[in-house]
């Protein structure tokens, strides 16, 4: 019984298909990849998923069915997403950013505790608690925008390219902290370019071409695939 | 809050300083009513009506960010519901506090309606199909005397009654306490009412959940939604908040002047609100209220350089009315220049700006604002 199950999903935007019918399944705790060149519509996937744009095709998430919900609704019943270009609020702090990741949960207490957990997780947010989050760093805002999705207890996390423009060291220490996010049991959908790092902390991977799947498996099986390498490891 | 230099002893004691503002309040009308004469008690009071809209349009433009260039037509809005229910127009005299709420409610509900088509658009989109709305509200109050004589077209409506309470009416002055209150000082007092508990209504939606989401929209609509915020209801309840200020300010409005004809909701007056709370700091209500007040006050009192040029000069030279257009936008320009932010800034935008000169900068400016 898969957390996500997605069934023939279409995105498109005017005439132009960005999504071309795919089918996906995200099991409980798993931290699965979605990775492709660019424009292969692997940001309109997640956007579909989320409900903000229109699509066709089946949602189901957590045997509810989520085709047609407001982005608002799908939020509140466990799914996070960490939009492409992280959209942390700028003019807001950094404290006041995590508040509002906890904005539609009532249990004040636990959102005390969780506050917390994404403290220790992530110790520069804690320093910076008071600053402007349009003043942090690049990396700091990646880590933000995970914190904040966090903050809303999610049961499945979409992450949308949280390497995209950062230098290497920080993308190894995100990709360290997915990495104990998803230990700690929550399902990760990760969305990624950079197949290499993707597919080295996923256990599973789907690869998206031109708004299909072309190829899905194991990642590490993936990754000793000689077309994966051939496309997108430079080997 | 920063110091102001020589009025430490006030922020010792809050207690007096509070006493000495509303006895400052209170004592106004008079001071200024001998001192510049009952014709700057008329400006006091528009300074009041005008304050009460900028706190409103902060709603809209400084909270949430959507960028409202026809504000005037909820002002509109309530100042007809006032003269249709109180005035020789259709014949019905309904009390005063049984007028405002509806001329809110009604305001109240064109702000949904305005609200509702542009639920999807934002920044100049936005801001064209606002100004639209305004004019199209003018337009209508321009034209709907016929076939059914609603507004009395560019005529106006006349004789709306003054407020009445408690068989006190306005127009009628009483004597108490040996002192004469005319009508401009009894207006003054109720609208000053007013516009204290828009403070007080503005500052608590600010520090609420809906003002939270209400930032949260203004910063990213996407991050926003993903967050759990349903982004349309948010949108229409700014929209309508923003609406119900104007329409109380719009039906006072109406029984102060006794007259209310299209013209005086021009496009000029939607960007004259905006002017005051760029002018004073955009998204915060202490900006709102000094923007109001400036651009309500300097123009009046620019009319006094005709006299001036008139004695030293012998003749006028510059049209004082040219010159307040003049002045009025050097006044902008420069601000634009010096103070990007505005007059009073939020703590947020001038920590926004301050951003360029670096982190440790800001971090002391943070510090300096948790200890104030």
């Amino acid at each position: 019984m898969s957390l996500l199950a997605v069934r023939g999903l279409r995105v498109a935007y005017g005439g132009i298909q960005a999504v071309r019918g795919i089918d996906l399944d995200i099991a409980q705790g798993e931290l699965v990849c979605l990775i492709g060149p660019n424009g292969a519509g692997k940001s309109s996937t997640l956007r579909g998923l989320m409900g903000l744009v229109g699509h066709e095709g089946q949602v189901h998430f957590d045997g509810a069915c989520l085709t047609g919900r407001a982005t608002h609704e799908i939020a509140t019943r466990g799914i996070a997403l960490v939009p492409e270009g992280r959209g942390i609020f700028g003019r807001l702090t950094v404290a006041e950013n995590l508040a509002m990741g906890a904005y539609s949960r009532r249990d004040h207490a636990a959102i005390r505790v969780d506050m917390a957990h994404v403290h220790a997780l992530f110790p520069r947010l804690e320093e910076r608690r008071d600053q402007l989050a349009g003043t942090l760093s690049g990396g700091e805002q990646q880590m933000l925008a995970i914190a904040r999705a966090l903050m809303g207890r999610p049961r499945l996390l979409l992450l949308d390219e949280p390497s995209m423009g950062l230098a290497p060291l920080m993308v190894r220490r995100i990709y360290e902290t997915v990495t104990t996010v998803a230990r700690e049991g929550v399902t990760i959908l990760l969305v990624e370019q950079n197949a290499h790092l993707a597919l080295r902390i996923s256990q599973r991977a789907y690869v998206m071409e031109s708004g299909s799947i072309s190829l899905s498996g194991n990642s590490p099986e993936l990754a000793m695939d000689t077309r994966i390498r051939a496309a997108y490891l430079g080997e | 809050m920063r110091r102001l230099p020589g009025l430490d002893f006030l922020h010792a004691r809050p207690g007096l300083a509070f006493a000495l503002l509303a006895a400052l309040l209170i004592a106004l009308p008079f001071l200024v009513g001998s001192g510049l004469g009952n014709s700057w008690v008329r400006v006091l009071d528009f300074v009041l009506l005008y304050m009460l809209m900028a706190i409103g349009l902060n709603i809209v433009v400084g909270y949430a960010g959507l960028l409202d260039l026809g504000y005037i037509a909820f002002y509109a809005l309530g100042a007809y519901v006032y003269a249709w229910l109180a005035s020789p127009h259709f014949g019905l005299h309904l009390p005063f506090w049984v007028i405002l709420p509806l001329g809110a409610t009604f305001a109240g509900l064109f702000g949904v309606l305005l609200g509702t088509p542009v639920l999807r658009l934002r920044g100049d989109y936005l801001a064209i199909v606002t100004l639209g709305f305004g004019e199209i509200i003018r337009i209508f109050m321009n034209n709907l005397n016929a076939p059914f004589n609603l507004t009395n077209g560019p005529q106006g409506i006349n004789l709306i009654d003054p407020v009445r309470i408690a068989g006190l009416s306005f127009a009628e002055p009483p004597r108490f306490l040996g002192l004469d209150l005319p009508p401009t000082y009894l207006y003054y007092y109720l609208f000053l009412a007013f516009t204290l508990l828009a403070i007080g209504v503005a500052m608590r939606l600010q520090d609420s959940r809906v003002g939270r989401a209400w930032a949260a929209l203004r910063e990213d609509e996407v991050a926003a939604a993903a967050m759990g915020i349903n982004l349309r209801n948010t949108k229409l309840l700014a929209f309508a908040m923003g609406a119900v200020f104007g329409g109380v300010a719009g039906g006072l409005f109406a029984a102060f002047q006794g007259f209310i004809s299209p013209e005086s909701f021009s496009l000029w007056e939607s960007i004259l609100v905006l002017c005051m709370i760029v002018l004073g700091g955009m998204g915060n209500v202490a900006g709102a209220l000094l923007g109001a007040a400036l651009l309500t006050i300097l123009p009046e009192a620019l009319r006094y350089l005709g006299d001036l040029q008139r004695t030293v000069l012998g003749q006028v030279v510059v049209e004082p009315t040219d010159l307040r257009m003049l002045l009025f936008g050097v006044a902008l320009v420069s601000m634009m220049l010096f103070r990007p932010t505005g007059l009073l800034s939020s703590r947020q935008h001038r920590r926004e700006w301050a951003a360029e000169d670096g982190v440790a900068e800001q971090e002391r400016a943070s510090l300096y604002d948790s200890r104030a």
